[in-house]
């Protein structure tokens, strides 16, 4: 099981058969998510190896491995930024040492993501989800 | 009559289905499919005729040559060279530009030389001037388009002083379908003393064209994008220019003689062909354009302008849609932008949903891009095997766009 936001999400999709409801879906979570201002949109925040822009911003709260991983992110294309809405339901309120415990491609292979997204646009998720890896393992090693 | 159904049938691509949907291919701009002919005679050169060119004495390096060599007819019957001598050549524009630089200009521009180009070329008639720009100081001059995404002539010939050495513009351009007056810019430029280099790439599947007419003095073509293999292509350079220029890549096949104190260069145009050549692509290349002959450089053009009329037809009665570029003479080739938010990258790939192929970026097109102050389009740009059918696929397919991301 993963988070209950997650949770969530899977079990709309299932009842979302056809490919435009569940991309429709996406990019609604992605239009419901909390702005990133462009202060952060900053070469620090910047993820490459998406085919569109994206940042990322990591708001972690407490020290240590027990501590709890938030991010927020942009994206100036829509379906991206639903992506980004996907992750952080993934991985929002987890501890950051369970962060890197999270199999990230299974959960999105759940959702069938992988089947309707673009080569592209996968290779953006991943290089999404490695950065959150990379900035959770930061932070519970700090 | 063109019949545009037949001419489908030799493109086993194009019946194929992508997502479950039949492949409505609108990305010619980038690369062109290739009709049946061209992959047999691929296989055909692989199969039973391969070797390499210009050197065995044997059969299969006769016959390898003689296949090879004969594209460079074609190229120039293609093109209305007054001379095969007059081709070099090689993988395509990109390497066609490079050798301009490296082995025409490169070694006669000074510090403070200009070179004359149109905000609407593509990066491969930009990046081989900065090149010079960096290196020795040559100044680059940007001559911009108008509201409709038309170039006048005029303001190219205006903007060349007393140290402007080149004028490089497009024939056509790959982001707007804007169709460049090459023809009075020779004419002007020459009176000014200043050579002009084409970049055909795109206007060369798209419509006739004479070099001898025109009157410039470089034109570069594109395998990929003539329904031939990719890595073919070749350029034309008029005699004069080809005596002035020094050879670019050196090795095999371009000599004459090598010693180890001194070298000699082959005659032109292989003087600028070194190496082992694309031998099978060119192969193709040449069947690819037989095969465009064969149907009608005016037969293709006019169906395409039907095509672009009805595209222009139907894509302005979409009024949260902005097409980029409205030349009336323009090719059919549309980029494009959503009102609001809506990135190129989630229309194109909404589109692909729909097993429809469009690009969506910069075009390779950078100071168009910034030109038009957007910072990608999308670009449906057509060919000769496409239908009415597959632009009303593709208005479908932006109206769903516009209800899933406005």
């Amino acid at each position: 099981m993963a988070t209950p936001a997650f949770e969530e999400i899977a079990d709309t999709f299932e009842f979302l058969e056809d490919w435009e409801d569940r991309y429709r879906h996406v990019i609604d979570m992605g239009k419901s998510m909390p702005p990133l201002e462009d202060a952060f949109r900053v070469p620090a925040t910047k993820v490459d190896g998406c085919a569109s822009q994206v940042w990322l911003l990591p708001e972690i709260e407490g020290q240590g491995p027990s501590a709890t991983f938030q991010f927020r992110g942009a994206s100036d294309a829509m379906i991206v930024s639903g992506l980004i809405a996907v992750l952080r339901a993934l991985y929002n309120d987890v501890a950051v040492a369970d962060v890197l415990r999270i199999d990230a491609p299974a959960e999105l292979a759940r959702l069938g993501l992988n089947d309707h997204l673009s080569a592209q646009r996968s290779n953006g998720l991943r290089a999404m989800v490695e950065r959150i890896r990379l900035l959770a393992a930061e932070a519970a090693g700090a | 009559m063109y019949n545009v159904q037949t001419v489908r049938k030799d493109f086993p691509i194009l019946s194929r289905e992508i997502n479950g949907k039949p492949l409505v291919y609108l990305d010619n701009g980038a690369s062109a499919q290739k009709p049946q002919a061209v992959i047999d005679a691929v296989t055909q050169a692989y199969t039973m005729e391969y070797a390499n060119v210009h050197r065995g004495l044997h059969t299969l390096s006769t016959i390898a040559t003689e296949k090879y060599e004969a594209v460079r007819g074609k190229l120039a019957k293609f093109l209305n060279a007054a001379s095969e001598d007059h081709i070099v050549m090689n993988s395509g524009t990109t390497e066609s530009i490079n050798l301009i630089a490296y082995g025409w200009a490169m070694p006669r521009f000074e510090p403070g030389d200009e070179i004359v180009l149109s905000v609407m070329e593509h990066h491969a008639n930009i990046v081989p001037w900065h090149f010079l720009r960096e290196r020795q100081g040559v100044v680059l001059k940007w001559v911009d388009i108008d509201a409709n995404g038309d170039l006048d002539p005029q303001k190219v010939l205006d903007a060349i002083g007393p140290k402007t050495r080149l004028v490089a513009v497009t024939h056509l351009s790959n982001v707007l379908g804007t169709v460049v007056d090459v023809k009075a810019i020779t004419e002007g430029a020459h009176a000014k003393g200043v050579p002009v280099l084409v970049d055909g790439s795109q206007a060369a599947v798209h419509m006739p064209v004479d070099v001898q007419d025109i009157g410039c003095d470089f034109y570069a073509v594109t395998g990929h994008k003539l329904y031939g293999p990719s890595g073919s292509g070749g350029i034309y350079i008029r005699p004069e220019r080809q005596a002035e220029m020094r050879p670019f890549i050196g090795g095999g096949d371009m000599i004459r003689e090598v010693h180890k104190d001194a070298v000699t260069w082959a005659d032109p145009p292989m003087k600028f062909e070194a190496g082992t050549p694309g031998i099978v692509q060119q192969i193709g290349l040449g069947v690819a354009l037989e095969y465009m002959m064969a149907l009608g450089m005016d037969n293709i053009a006019a169906h395409e302008h039907h095509l672009r009329d009805y595209a222009r037809a139907r894509l302005d009665g979409l009024n949260w849609l902005n097409v980029q570029g409205q030349s009336a003479t323009k090719a059919a080739v549309f980029s494009f932008t959503l009102n609001g938010a809506a990135h190129a990258h989630d229309i194109s790939t909404i589109l692909d949903k729909r097993g429809i192929a469009v690009r969506a970026g910069q075009h390779c097109a950078g100071p168009l891009m910034e030109h038009l102050g957007v910072d990608a389009t999308c670009r449906a740009s057509f060919g000769l095997y496409n239908t009415v059918e597959e632009v009303d696929a593709l208005v479908s397919g932006l109206e769903l766009c516009h209800e899933l991301l406005s």
